[in-house]
């Protein structure tokens, strides 16, 4: 695994400035009303599909880590995950719900497909993160998220300001509920720095939780204001040319490569900062000095 | 050992520490006096202004003030190893929770009903809309601040410099309930929109945190 680090690094970079070609060079269109400022949404629309994806898995590795306490819980939150799926699939073969669908501009195959993705991810996250590891790769989206978040709220206001005239439109309903959920996610980072010890996972964990509650609150509470966003280019009755949304493609690929490069390397720092805090604890307790205690507390790594 | 009487017990045992004590409430009080003064000379309004403004001041200051009675609300419990002792007692937590949920919306509630005439008068205030609501948005606006806010001291407890963090783990997600409560308050005085759309958001806040909390209130307690 750790020998796979630099190549995919390497593979990131590469597809990073292809990306960055095809988003600045003459194979894209101009677009017709906003000239090549538009070109921003090449960074703008993957940073923001990065950031959201990264914060839902905090929310279902925070969700499985506060389960984990029990085993009842567990249980019970994993057939409320079935429910879901097999709810969720039923649903968008309803004809209701299917007219709404296609009026939105959304596929009801598509919308199934996704709706089934929430519980294989569950079930993914619980298998290969265990117990603690839950926690490292809450700890990790978070930070990243944040990140990419930052990114989509300061390009935002580069292209607003050009083509609608101002910075920020206040009542806007996608720049509000994101500035939201990136304070909530900002006041997470901020409890793990100021929390002490060991309750900090479960308490973060719980944040999380209510931020995530937090979110479609936020949206119905802007909803009622009229939104000056553009209507979102996938699965919103869009009309952009392919070839633009072909780049738009490649370009969030190579994001989700680079999100995935940091969140890698921050996982393996998490894991390792938190031995060597267990290992200085471990010192503490059997007595500082001697061969002995150095030989019970050994500091290797363990497998990746 | 029931629900309602651990939690009667606990909310008439801290409704008597606060009537003798009064800590909370007029330091509350006084501070939302002194909200009130300065937003007065800061702002000035006409009587056609402050309609469209005073649901925000009002709703702003009663969010700074309620949060020196959530502050308190748990570190009383931590003299004496009050709390360790809840925790290893066969009382049930939710009741510790809704007693001191309950507690805090009492002292908002006299709180606000203290500060509201005050705010008539510094700003010549007439209600145009239909003045009920407001009672209903003050209810589910009240309770919608001190449920999280309960939770969150709680959550607080367990952090370095308890009392910066309430505020910043509470205002982000509060947000959603601040824009409802100072949307109807403003749609009333103003009477020129219908408040029903955002008290239903205010009820459905309440309800999905609320739930919320009582799930999680137990793990936050033992957590160790």
């Amino acid at each position: 695994m750790k020998r796979l680090f630099p190549i995919f690094s390497v593979i990131t970079a590469i597809f990073l400035a292809y990306a960055l070609h095809l988003a600045l060079g003459k194979g894209t269109p101009t677009d017709a009303q906003q000239g090549d400022v538009y070109r921003i949404i090449y960074y703008h629309v993957p940073s923001a599909w990065t950031a959201f994806l990264l914060f839902f898995i905090n929310f279902v590795a925070s969700i499985q880590y506060l389960v984990s306490a029990k085993e009842s819980t567990q249980r019970a939150a994993k057939w409320i995950v079935i429910a879901v799926g097999v709810i969720g699939v039923i649903a968008t073969f309803l004809p209701q719900v299917q007219q709404r669908l296609v009026s939105a501009g959304m596929r009801p195959s598509a919308m199934a497909t996704t709706v089934l993705c929430i519980p294989a991810f569950y079930f993914f996250v619980g298998k290969f993160f265990p117990g603690q590891r839950l926690d490292v790769l809450a700890v990790t989206t978070a930070e990243v998220g944040v990140v990419f978040c930052t990114i989509v709220l300061v390009t935002g206001p580069i292209w607003a300001r050009p083509v609608w005239g101002i910075w920020w439109a206040p009542g806007d309903i996608r720049l509000t509920s994101t500035l939201v959920l990136w304070l909530i996610y900002v006041s997470y980072l901020v409890l793990r720095r100021f929390s002490s010890s060991a309750q900090t996972q479960m308490l973060a964990a719980a944040l999380a939780v209510f931020g995530a509650l937090d979110v479609p609150l936020v949206y119905f509470s802007i909803w009622f204001f009229r939104t000056q966003h553009p209507q979102p280019v996938i699965g919103g009755g869009g009309s952009m040319d392919p070839r633009m949304l072909h780049v738009l493609v490649i370009s969030w690929m190579a994001f989700l490569c680079f999100a995935f490069l940091v969140c890698w390397s921050r996982f393996r720092l998490e894991l390792l900062h938190r031995e060597v805090e267990e290992a200085h604890a471990m010192e503490s307790l059997v007595g500082t000095g001697g061969a002995a205690a150095k030989a019970s507390v050994p500091l290797t790594r363990s497998p990746q | 050992m029931s629900l309602w009487s651990v939690t009667l017990a606990t909310l008439r045992k801290d409704i008597r520490l606060e009537w003798r004590s009064k800590d909370a409430l007029n330091s509350m009080l006084f501070f939302s006096l002194l909200v009130v003064v300065i937003f007065v000379f800061s702002f000035d309004p006409l009587a056609e202004e402050s309609r469209h403004i005073v649901g925000g001041l009002v709703w702003i200051g009663f969010l700074f003030a309620s949060m020196m009675a959530l502050n308190q609300t748990w570190a009383r419990e931590l003299r004496n190893q009050v709390l360790d002792a809840y925790r290893v007692s066969p009382a049930p937590a939710n009741a510790l929770f809704l007693a001191k949920a309950l507690g805090n919306f009492i002292f908002v509630s006299v709180l606000e009903a203290l500060m509201t005439p005050l705010f008539v008068i510094f700003y010549n205030l007439r209600v145009l809309g239909p003045a009920w609501q407001l009672i209903p948005i003050a209810v589910l606006g009240t309770w919608a601040l001190v449920v999280n806010g309960t939770f969150f001291a709680a959550m607080s407890l367990r952090t370095r410099s308890r009392e910066i963090m309430l505020p910043l783990l509470l205002f982000p997600i509060s947000i959603p309930a601040v824009i409802a409560m100072v949307a109807a308050t403003t749609a009333i005085l103003t009477g020129e929109d219908s408040a029903h759309f955002w008290i239903v958001l205010l009820l459905t806040y309440d309800v999905v945190f609320t739930t919320a909390c009582l799930a999680l209130f137990e793990t936050i307690l033992h957590a160790e």
